[in-house]
C-alpha cells in the first residue's frame, strides 16, 4: 500500500480585505514579486517545456529559430546592403544583431499580453503568483535568444568581428532588458486582460516601431535626425546591447534616455500592478 | 504550527461582464433570468456571485457546501483558496492550504505523465528530493507502469483520472477545499481511490466540501451551508440543512441529484 499522502502543503496566512490602502495594496505587490521568485525553479520549468512543446516532434527543434534567423539575416543583409550602397562587410553584422535582439524585444511585449489569459486555467485553480508568468515569458525568449546567438557567433567569424571587452558592456543593457520585459508582462498581461482591444494595438505600434527605429537601416543614414533618434525609446534600448557587441561604446545621451524610459515603465507598470493585482483572476 | 481558521467577514464577490456582449452572452442571460444582475458604483453590470457572506471555520470543522448550480459554491471555494478578492468584506485563511478545484490543473496533455508530476510538485514549491517522493508515490498509487514516460494526451480517460486523482491527494494540506469533480470516477476505481481520499479528508483540520451528492456530504460533513444565488439560505449542523435541502431520505435525494 502507498504512503499515499506524504507532503505538507506549504504553511500560509492570507488575509483580504476590501477596503485597501496604499500600502496594503504596495504590500501584497511586494509579496506577488517575492513568491513568484521564490517559485523560479517552476517558472524555469514552464519557461523550458514551452519551447520544447513548441518544437515538439520536429527534427532540429529550437535550431529552425537559428536556421530561419541565418538564412534571414544573409539573404537582407547582401539586398539591403546593395540597396543602401553600404559595405555588406559593415551592414551584415549590424543587421543579424539588430534583427536578433529586436526579435527579443517585440516577442517579449507581444506575449506579454497573453501572460495572464493564456495561464487562465491556473490562475482560476490555485493561487499563484502573476510574476511567475512574468519569469516564464523572460525565460522562454531568453532560450530563444540563447538559440539565435549561434548567428551572431557566425557573423562574428565570418566577418572576422571580434568585439573583445566590449562584449561586457552589453551585460549591463541585457539586465535592463530583463528588468523591463518584467514590467511590461505586469503591465500588459492585466491590461489586455481588461481591455481584448489591447494586443491588436500593441501589434501594430510594434509595427511600426520596427521601422521608425534604426533595425534594418542604420542611424547615420537618418542624416541630421540622428540627433533626435534618443527620444525613441526602443532606438535606445536596442542601442545600449547592441553597440558594445558591435565594438563600440553607446552613446551617453542613449544611455540616460534607456535608463529614464525603463524607469518610467517600471514605475506605470508598478502602479498598475498594485491596483490590478486583486481584479485579474476576475478578468481573465 | 499554528491551528488552522477561516474567518470569512460579510464578503461579497460581484463578477464585471466587462466582455459580455463578445464572450458571455450566455452568462448575461442566465444571471438576468436569476435576478441577479446589478450595477456597481461606476455603473457596470456585474453578477453577484456571493452576497454577504460570514462564518467562521476552525480545526476540526467539516463544512458542506449545498445549492443549486450556479449558487456560489464555486466562487466561495474560490475565495477561500485566494483565487479570487472580495469586492466587499474581509477573508483570512490561516494554515496551509490544498484547493482541489480543477482536475486539470498544471496537468498538460503534451507532457508525459512523469513531467506532469515534477510540475505539479514544483507547483507546490516541493524541493529537489521531496519531487522524486512524490514521484514515487503518485505514480505507485496512479499504477500506470510504462504509461507514465508517454504524454497523457494519448491516455485512456480512466488512466487520467487516476493520475489527477493520485496528484491531487498526494499533498496534504491542513486546509483542504473540494469541488465535487474530485468524487466522480468509475466504481472501481472509487473504491480504491476512497480509502485514499478519506486519509487526506480526516489528516486535514479543516474540510470544506461543494457537491451535489447529499450522501457524501452527510457522511463526511458536521455542518453544512446551503447556498441560494449567492446568499446563505440555511447553515447548521449537516443533517438539519441535508433535511431541509432534500428531503429526510438521503438515498432519493442522492440519486435524484447525483451528477
Amino acid at each position: 500500500m502507498s504512503s499515499a499522502v506524504t507532503y505538507l502543503a506549504k504553511n500560509a496566512l492570507v488575509e483580504f480585505k476590501a477596503e485597501q490602502t496604499f500600502a496594503s495594496r504596495n504590500l501584497l505587490a511586494a509579496e506577488d514579486l517575492r513568491d513568484g521568485i521564490r517559485l523560479l525553479p517552476l517558472a524555469l520549468t514552464l519557461g523550458w517545456l514551452d519551447i520544447r512543446l513548441r518544437y515538439r516532434g520536429s527534427v532540429l527543434g529550437p535550431f529552425w529559430l537559428t536556421l530561419s534567423t541565418g538564412v534571414m539575416v544573409a539573404a537582407l543583409g547582401y539586398l539591403y546592403a546593395g540597396i543602401f550602397h553600404t559595405d555588406v562587410h559593415d551592414y551584415l553584422p549590424f543587421l543579424a544583431l539588430s534583427m536578433v535582439l529586436w526579435a527579443f524585444l517585440s516577442t517579449v511585449v507581444g506575449e506579454a499580453c497573453l501572460a495572464f489569459t493564456e495561464a487562465e486555467g491556473v490562475i482560476r485553480a490555485v493561487r499563484m503568483p502573476f510574476f511567475l508568468f512574468a519569469i516564464r515569458i523572460l525565460v522562454r525568449n531568453i532560450l530563444v535568444l540563447a538559440h539565435n546567438v549561434v548567428v551572431i557567433a557566425v557573423v562574428y567569424v565570418v566577418f572576422r568581428l571580434w568585439p573583445g571587452w566590449h562584449l561586457l558592456l552589453a551585460i549591463p543593457g541585457l539586465l535592463l532588458w530583463s528588468a523591463d520585459s518584467l514590467a511590461i508582462v505586469l503591465l500588459l498581461g492585466g491590461f489586455c486582460a481588461r481591455f481584448r482591444d489591447i494586443p491588436p494595438i500593441v501589434a501594430s505600434v510594434m509595427q511600426i516601431a520596427f521601422f521608425v527605429t534604426p533595425v534594418i537601416w542604420k542611424p547615420e543614414q537618418l542624416g541630421s535626425g540622428v540627433k533626435l533618434l534618443p527620444l525613441n525609446p526602443f532606438f535606445d534600448l536596442v542601442d545600449v546591447v547592441r553597440t558594445p557587441l558591435l565594438g563600440g561604446m553607446a552613446d551617453a545621451n542613449v544611455w540616460l534616455g534607456a535608463g529614464l524610459y525603463s524607469a518610467a515603465l517600471i514605475a506605470v507598470a508598478w502602479l498598475f500592478f498594485t491596483r490590478a493585482r486583486g481584479r485579474i483572476a476576475f478578468w481573465i | 504550527m499554528s491551528d488552522a481558521q477561516i474567518l470569512v467577514e460579510d464578503i461579497s464577490v460581484f463578477f464585471p461582464l466587462y466582455h459580455a456582449s463578445a464572450r458571455s452572452l450566455k452568462k448575461t442571460v442566465m444571471a438576468a433570468a436569476s435576478g441577479r444582475l446589478g450595477k456597481d458604483k461606476q455603473r457596470r453590470v456585474v453578477v453577484q456571485a456571493l452576497r454577504d457572506i460570514s462564518f467562521e471555520l476552525n480545526g476540526g470543522d467539516r463544512l458542506g457546501l449545498i445549492g443549486s448550480n450556479g449558487a456560489g459554491k464555486t466562487t466561495l471555494l474560490r475565495t477561500l483558496a485566494g483565487i479570487y478578492e472580495p469586492v466587499m468584506g474581509r477573508v483570512r485563511v490561516q494554515g496551509s492550504l490544498n484547493a482541489l478545484l480543477d482536475a486539470s490543473l498544471g496537468m498538460n496533455m503534451e507532457l508525459t505523465g512523469r513531467e506532469n508530476i515534477m510540475l505539479r510538485g514544483l507547483y507546490n514549491g516541493l524541493t529537489r528530493p521531496e519531487l522524486e517522493r512524490l514521484e514515487e508515490d503518485v505514480a505507485e498509487f496512479a499504477g500506470l507502469g510504462d504509461f507514465l514516460d508517454l504524454p497523457v494526451r494519448i491516455y485512456s480517460a480512466g488512466m487520467v483520472v487516476r493520475l489527477g486523482f493520485a496528484l491531487a491527494t498526494a499533498i496534504r494540506p491542513q486546509i483542504l477545499l473540494m469541488d465535487e469533480w474530485i468524487l466522480a470516477g468509475d466504481a472501481e476505481f472509487m473504491e480504491r481511490a476512497r480509502h485514499r481520499l478519506e486519509a487526506m479528508v480526516r489528516s486535514a483540520e479543516i474540510l470544506v466540501l461543494s457537491s451535489h451528492d447529499i450522501g457524501i456530504v452527510r457522511a463526511w460533513c458536521t455542518r453544512v451551508m446551503w447556498l441560494d444565488q449567492g446568499r446563505i439560505r440555511a447553515d447548521g449542523p449537516a443533517n438539519e440543512v441535508a433535511d431541509a435541502y432534500a428531503g429526510p431520505e438521503p438515498e432519493l435525494a442522492a440519486v435524484e441529484v447525483a451528477g
